[in-house]
């Protein structure tokens, strides 16, 4: 597992990025108590921007960049122009420490089609 | 009651127009008419990781999965030639004629060229096909001269930085960008260009381009002879507005573009403009405003797809405000708002540092907000402007 830090250091409603093989985005949801922690990968699919940096709106992440939107739950995209959901991570609250358990490497381009010319 | 749709244009306009139709619950005849043979694809890779090589033409594809609904009859690497709007009728090259209930306009812009004939190794960039032409001549070593310092300039520069070709960009304002950016935000992105080893001449005109089979300089208006390998022309673009000269249709004699009230109606019953081609009434600046900014095309399309069906328009908020991006030297430049000259302009951060966010204010009201790489406080900003434009009188 791969230490973020502690809880108290991620204010709720706000995000904190961490690096691992990839640069990971760890948010701190508002749920109205203690506030839930997801994970995703930091990097938007779409292309390149930090989703820790974008606005988070519930469980929704909207890039700083062209406002693609992922869930934080499943990673899904809600929606052009984003094709390929984010990778979700494992987080792990033990102690006041956030930790992550890190998915499987993404195949890229999945989603992607051809179209038939007429 | 619309039973049969044409969209002029295939690209990120006509697409998005295509699925607001659909979205909206349109189940009629859909047509799109493209003058390229590529199905739609993404155009601002092309000056970016497209042209540097990390970015693979695949992922520029803007169809997926999710499109397969759309059921749009494509008529790509076919030209629209005409418009009868009485008949409601598309006249493409090669004589065919498409009717239609109605018809939205999203032929785009093309790329503004030099006069007269120009020798091989001269470029413009605007389709994929000519960004794949020029990233075959950004060879190390090659010696690349940029006419024209705006965005697509600045782009090109950067990549080819990357690629480890020698650039230099001529500019014949004192200040590239100020237009757009305002002369104090302008000087800080040209900075950008120096502090990577990129020659920027400002305030100096071109004379033409030398060479005859192949380029071999670029001669200025005082007589100086810049060598080069490779040049590329980016002096802005024109709307693609040319097939309707005979159609009737009102273009706005400022900005060239379609004229359409703010739900992108034109004078013409069932005939609609959206994308860089249109040049709407925008509530935002006061004005009518031709933008040919990606996320203008990603999201007009649903103004004009509601206005089409007769149906409520539903506005996001965000799409109030103007919003564009660059990427230039590993910098992350975001613009939204609409500045005009004699803007106050309020600097946060370290102009020095490459690290900082500009508000622009007007009678002490925010009108704009720049920022290099603070995309957090720019997010804020954005939908705090965006809040202004939205909020009752």
């Amino acid at each position: 597992m791969i230490p973020v830090g502690a809880l108290a250091d991620i204010p709720v409603g706000e995000a904190i990025r961490v690096q691992a093989d990839v640069p990971i985005a760890v948010f701190r949801v508002d749920d109205g108590a203690e506030g839930t922690v997801y994970a995703i990968d930091d990097t938007c699919t779409h292309q390149k921007a930090s989703l820790a940096d974008g606005w988070l709106d519930g469980c929704m992440v909207e890039c700083p960049l062209h406002a693609a939107c992922f869930d934080l739950r499943t990673g899904l995209p809600d929606g052009p122009p984003a094709k390929v959901p984010v990778r979700t991570h494992q987080v792990v609250v033990s102690d006041g420490m956030v930790y992550l358990k890190l998915a499987e490497p993404a195949e890229l381009g999945a989603g992607t089609r051809e179209v038939e010319v007429a | 009651m619309t039973a049969s749709v044409t969209v002029v244009g295939a690209s990120l306009a006509g697409l998005s127009t295509a699925r607001a139709l659909r979205e909206q619950g349109y189940a009629g005849r859909l047509t799109i008419v493209g003058d390229e043979l590529h199905p739609p694809y993404d155009r601002p890779p092309l000056s970016k990781d497209y042209l540097a090589g990390t970015t693979s033409r695949a992922e520029l594809d803007l169809l997926t999965t999710d499109d397969d609904g759309l059921a749009v009859d494509w008529r790509l690497g076919r030209t629209a030639v005409g418009l009868d709007t009485a008949a409601r009728t598309v006249l493409l090259d090669g004589g065919e004629r498409v009717v239609s209930d109605a018809v939205v306009i999203a032929t785009g812009a093309r790329a503004r060229r030099l006069p007269g004939p120009t020798p091989a190794g001269v470029h413009t960039v605007r389709t994929v096909d000519d960004a794949t032409a020029l990233r075959a001549e950004l060879v190390p070593g090659a010696r690349l001269v940029l006419i024209g310092g705006g965005f697509i300039g600045a782009e090109i520069a950067s990549t080819a930085r990357t690629l480890g070709v020698d650039v230099t960009v001529v500019e014949a304002l004192p200040v590239p960008l100020a237009g757009p950016l305002g002369a104090e935000v302008a000087q800080a992105c040209a900075g950008l260009h120096g502090d990577h080893g990129v020659a920027l001449l400002v305030g100096i005109g071109v004379e033409r381009v030398l060479g005859d089979d192949r380029v071999r300089a670029v001669r200025l208006a005082d007589g100086c002879e810049l060598p080069a390998d490779v040049v590329v022309v980016g002096i802005g673009a024109t709307p693609c507005v040319g097939w309707l000269a005979d159609s009737g249709l009102a273009l706005d004699p400022v900005t060239g573009g379609v004229r359409t009230d703010a739900h992108c109606a034109t004078d013409v019953p069932g005939v609609l403009a959206v994308g860089d081609c249109a040049s709407p009434y925008r509530r935002y600046a006061d004005r009518p405003l031709r933008l040919e900014h990606w996320t203008n095309a990603l999201k007009q399309p649903a103004t004009a797809a509601a206005t089409l069906l007769g149906r409520p328009a539903t506005v996001s908020a965000d799409h109030e405000v103007p919003y564009f991006w660059s990427d230039q030297y590993e910098s992350r430049l975001q613009f939204a708002g609409h500045q005009v000259a004699g803007d106050e302009v309020e600097i946060e951060g370290d102009v020095d540092a490459r690290d900082f966010l500009a508000v622009y204010r007007r009678a002490g009201e925010p009108v704009a907000v720049f920022a290099m790489n603070r995309p957090r406080p720019f997010g804020k900003w954005r939908r705090e402007l965006a809040a202004r434009a939205t909020a009752p009188v």
